[in-house]
C-alpha cells in the first residue's frame, strides 16, 4: 500500500526525522491559512499516487498567503496521469545547498533489508542506477541484529564530507530504518534529504510503500489507504478478498491463482485479444466470491465476453460453478461467458452448468480461442 | 530417488485440526504420505482419523520420528510455526500459508539458513513426488512418475502444465511450488541444483512470472552448472508496472522485473521458452528424444573403439560426479 508524502513526513517525524514545517489542505482556504502560519515562502504539492507530479505542474511555489491560495487552487482543480488530486501539501521552502538520497529496501536477492544512499539526490534514483550506479552506496542489514549505529556512521561518512553533517545524517538512517522496519515498510525513502543554508539536515521529500501482508496487524496503519488512488472495483475487490488490476481490452477474466490468471491474460494477447483485467479468485470456491467477482467484471462496459478458467486443487470446480449459475440468476448478463474447468469435482460442476446459458469448454486454449471470438460477434 | 520428499518422509501436519489441515492431511495419507503426526497447541491427545495430535512440534518428533513438515496455520501463527518446526529438528519445512509479512519472513529466512534447515515457501503448493509423497495441496491425480523436474513460483500454473505433461506421457520426478512471495526459502537456483544433482530427474521444467530477478539468476545458473535440459515458462507479460498481481512478489517495480527481461536471459543463455502452457510439453518432449537419440547413438559406437568408449565413459562418470558434487557445495552454500 502506498501513502501520501505528507502521511510519510508525518510517521517520519514521530521516529524523530526533521522534516520541513508544513500541513495538508484540501481547499485553497486551507492552504491560505497554512501559509500564514508558515509564514514565508511556501511550496505547494499535489498529494497523489503517480510519478512524475512536478512535471505534470504539481508542484509549485507561493511568496504570500494569497499567492498560496491561487496556485492551491489551481493544483486542487488538475488531474494527473487521469487521478484527480484532492489534497495539497503547504510546506516552507528552504534554502537547499546539497540534495542527497537515502533509501531502504528489502532486496529479494540478498533477502534483506538494504540501505541505499547516494550523493547525487534529487533525481530519480533509478536513473542513477541504471547511468552510474557507483554513485550508489548500498549495506545490506543484518536482520537479526538491525543496523548499527557504526554501520549508519560508514554509510554517511560516504557521501557527507562534514564530520558534523554526516553525524545527522547517520542519524537519521538509523531513524529512517527504524521508520522501515517498525511500520513493516517495503519502501521507505528521502530523495531528496537535503542540506540547508543554516547547516542543517531535512527530509524535503518522503515515500513509503507499506506491506500489505502486515496491515492485519498494523490496523492504524490500514487507516492511511486512501480510497481515491484505486478504483471503487479495486477496492470492492480488495475487500472480498479477490486480487483484480483493471486493463484496457474486452476480455473478461476469472481465474484462480495468480499464476494462471496471467497466464490466462498473456494467451489472450497471444492469440490476438487483449484482456480486461486481472482477476484472481484465490484459493477458497465459496460461491458467493463468484458472484462478486462476475459482478465485478461486469461492471466494465469495455467487456465483451467473460472467460473463466478454473483448475481446481483447492478450489472445488462444482462451488465455482454454484456460484456462475447463481450469478447468472441474480444478474442481467449480456455477454457471453466461456467456462473451462478442470480439477477438483469437474464432473459434478458439468452437471450443475448442463442447462445454464454458457459456452463450456475443456481446456484452456479452447477457451481463450472461444472468448476471443464470441467478444467478437463470432460463434 | 526424488527431491526433497520421497518414500522416507515422516511427516508432521501443524494445524492439523483446521480445516484445510485436516482435508490435506487426509489428502497426502491417501495419496501414500507417511502422515505420522499432527500438531494443534492445546489439542495434544486428540487424533485426526488415526493420525495422534501433539502440543508441540518437538512433541511430534520425539514421538513419531517425523522429519518433514507442513504448515497449514493461519498467517499470523506461521513464521512462529516455521521456527518451531527448525527448533525441533525438522530438516524440510513446507509452508503453505499465505500471507506472512516480508520483514517476519526475512528473519526466519536468515535463522533457517544459519542453521542449514530447508524450507519451501511459503504461500505455496508444496511438493509432490509422484508415486512417492504428497506434502502440500496440490490436486494428485494429474501427477505420475516419470523423468522431469518441474519448480514454480506459481501453484495452478504448474497444475496446468503438470496436466499437459501427463496428458502426454511425461511423468515427474517432483514438482516443487517454491511460492509467490518476495522472500522464500528455496528459489529457483536451490531448484535447480537439486534436479541436476538428482538422479531420475533427466529435465527441469521452470515456471516464472514476473517480479524479482531470481529467473534471470537461474539463466545464470543453468549456464554455468547445468547439465540436464531445461525448459521455461514465464507468466505476466500482459501485466502493467507497478501493480501487484496476485501474488506478494508478482510485481514490476522500478522498471525491473519484467517478463521480456526474464525471456531473454533464459533465450541468451539457450532456454527455450514457450509461448503457451501447452508448448511446454512440447518443448519437453523434443529435448528428451533429443537426450535419448543421443545415447543410443552412442550404444551403436563400434567394437573397436570400446576401449576408448569405457574410457569415455569412466570420465563422464566422473565428470558428472563432479558437477553433482560442486551443485551439493553450492547449494549449501545458498542454503
Amino acid at each position: 500500500m502506498k501513502v501520501h508524502e505528507y502521511q510519510a513526513k508525518e510517521i517520519f517525524a514521530t521516529f524523530g526525522i526533521p522534516v520541513p514545517l508544513g500541513e495538508v489542505a484540501t481547499t485553497p482556504n486551507e492552504a491560505r491559512l497554512i501559509a500564514e502560519r508558515v509564514a514565508k515562502k511556501v511550496v505547494i504539492k499535489a498529494q497523489v499516487h503517480v510519478g512524475g507530479r512536478g512535471k505534470a505542474g504539481g508542484v509549485k511555489f507561493a511568496s504570500t498567503p494569497d499567492e498560496a491560495y491561487r496556485v492551491a487552487s489551481a493544483i486542487l482543480s488538475m488531474s494527473i496521469k487521469g487521478l484527480p488530486v484532492k489534497k495539497v501539501l503547504v510546506g516552507e521552502c528552504l534554502d537547499v545547498k546539497d540534495e542527497y538520497y537515502l533509501g531502504v529496501v528489502v532486496d529479494r536477492r540478498s533477502q534483506k533489508p538494504t540501505i541505499m544512499v547516494s550523493a547525487a539526490g534529487g533525481v530519480d534514483i533509478e536513473e542513477v542506477a541504471r547511468v552510474s550506479p557507483e554513485k550508489i552506496h548500498k549495506f545490506i542489514v543484518d536482520p537479526a541484529r538491525g543496523l548499527l549505529a557504526y554501520e549508519a556512521r560508514e554509510l554517511a561518512f560516504k557521501i557527507v564530507p562534514d564530520g558534523k553533517l554526516a553525524l545527522k545524517t547517520a542519524d537519521v538512517v538509523r531513524k529512517l530504518y527504524n521508520t522501515f522496519v517498525s511500520v513493516d515498510a517495503s519502501l521507505a525513502e528521502i530523495n531528496p534529504f537535503v542540506r540547508t543554508a543554516s547547516g542543517e539536515m531535512i527530509a524535503l521529500d518522503a515515500k513509503l510503500n507499506l506491506d500489505d501482508n502486515a496491515l492485519e496487524r498494523r490496523p492504524e496503519l490500514e487507516k492511511l489507504r486512501d480510497p481515491e488512488s484505486e478504483s471503487p472495483y479495486e477496492t470492492r475487490a480488495r475487500e472480498k478478498g479477490l486480487s483484480y488490476v483493471k486493463l484496457d481490452g474486452a476480455i473478461g477474466c476469472i481465474v484462480n491463482g495468480a499464476g494462471l490468471a496471467m497466464a490466462t491474460m498473456d494467451m489472450i494477447k497471444y492469440y490476438g485479444g487483449e484482456p480486461a483485467n486481472f482477476l484472481d479468485i484465490g484459493g477458497s470456491s465459496n460461491p458467493e466470491k463468484v458472484i462478486a467477482a462476475m459482478d465485478i467484471v461486469l461492471s466494465d462496459k469495455n467487456v465483451k465476453a467473460v472467460l473463466f478458467n478454473i483448475f481446481g486443487g483447492i478450489t472445488r470446480c462444482d462451488d465455482v460453478a454454484k456460484g456462475i449459475v447463481a450469478a447468472l440468476n441474480q444478474m442481467e448478463i449480456a455477454v457471453p461467458v466461456v467456462v473451462r474447468l478442470t480439477g477438483t469435482n469437474e464432473d459434478e460442476a458439468r452437471r450443475i452448468l448442463g442447462g445454464a446459458s454458457v459456452v463450456p469448454v475443456s481446456a484452456m486454449d479452447e477457451g481463450v480461442k472461444q472468448a476471443i471470438s464470441l467478444s467478437r460477434g463470432g460463434v | 530417488m526424488s527431491v526433497l520428499v520421497g518414500k522416507n518422509s515422516r511427516v508432521v501436519v501443524q494445524g492439523i485440526t483446521g480445516r484445510d489441515g485436516k482435508f490435506h492431511a487426509l489428502q497426502m495419507r491417501e495419496y501414500g504420505t507417511k502422515v505420522v503426526a499432527g500438531v494443534t497447541p492445546g489439542r495434544g491427545g486428540e487424533d485426526v482419523a488415526g493420525i495422534p495430535v501433539f502440543n508441540s512440534v518437538r512433541e511430534a518428533v520425539a514421538a513419531t520420528r517425523a522429519n518433514a513438515s507442513v504448515i497449514y496455520v493461519p498467517s499470523f501463527a506461521a513464521a512462529d510455526a516455521i521456527y518451531e518446526a527448525c527448533d525441533a529438528g525438522i530438516g524440510v519445512i513446507v509452508c503453505i500459508s499465505e500471507g506472512i509479512p516480508t520483514l517476519d519472513m526475512v528473519k526466519v529466512v536468515d535463522y533457517l539458513k544459519q542453521r542449514k534447515v530447508r524450507l519451501v515457501g511459503p504461500n505455496c503448493p508444496g511438493v509432490i513426488t509422484p508415486g512417492e509423497a504428497k506434502v502440500g495441496i496440490m490436486p494428485a491425480a494429474i501427477h505420475m512418475p516419470g523423468p522431469v523436474g518441474v519448480v514454480s513460483r506459481s501453484g495452478t500454473l504448474t497444475y496446468e502444465v503438470v496436466y499437459h505433461l501427463t496428458s502426454r506421457g511425461i511423468g515427474q520426478s517432483t514438482c516443487l511450488g517454491i511460492g509467490g512471495d518476495p522472500i522464500i526459502g528455496t528459489n529457483f537456483i536451490d531448484a535447480l541444483a537439486l534436479f541436476e544433482a538428482d538422479k531420475e530427474t533427466k529435465a527441469v521444467v521452470l515456471i516464472g512470472e514476473i517480479g524479482g530477478t531470481d529467473e534471470e539468476e537461474a539463466a545464470k545458473f543453468i549456464k554455468n552448472h547445468m547439465t540436464k535440459p531445461v525448459v521455461a515458462f514465464i507468466a505476466g507479460i500482459t501485466a502493467p508496472p507497478g501493480k501487484r498481481m496476485g501474488h506478494a512478489g508478482a510485481i514490476i517495480a522500478g522498471g525491473t522485473g519484467t517478463a521480456k527481461e526474464k525471456i531473454e536471459a533464459f533465450q541468451a543463455v539457450g532456454v527455450p521458452v514457450a509461448k503457451t502452457p501447452a508448448e511446454i510439453s512440447e518443448l519437453v518432449a523434443r529435448r528428451l528424444a533429443k537426450r535419448s537419440e543421443k545415447r543410443n547413438q552412442k550404444r551403436v559406437t563400434p567394437r573397436k573403439s570400446m576401449k576408448k568408449k569405457s574410457r569415455l565413459k569412466g570420465r563422464q562418470k566422473k565428470i558428472s560426479k563432479n558437477v553433482k558434487r560442486s551443485a551439493k557445495k553450492l547449494d549449501k552454500k545458498l542454503r
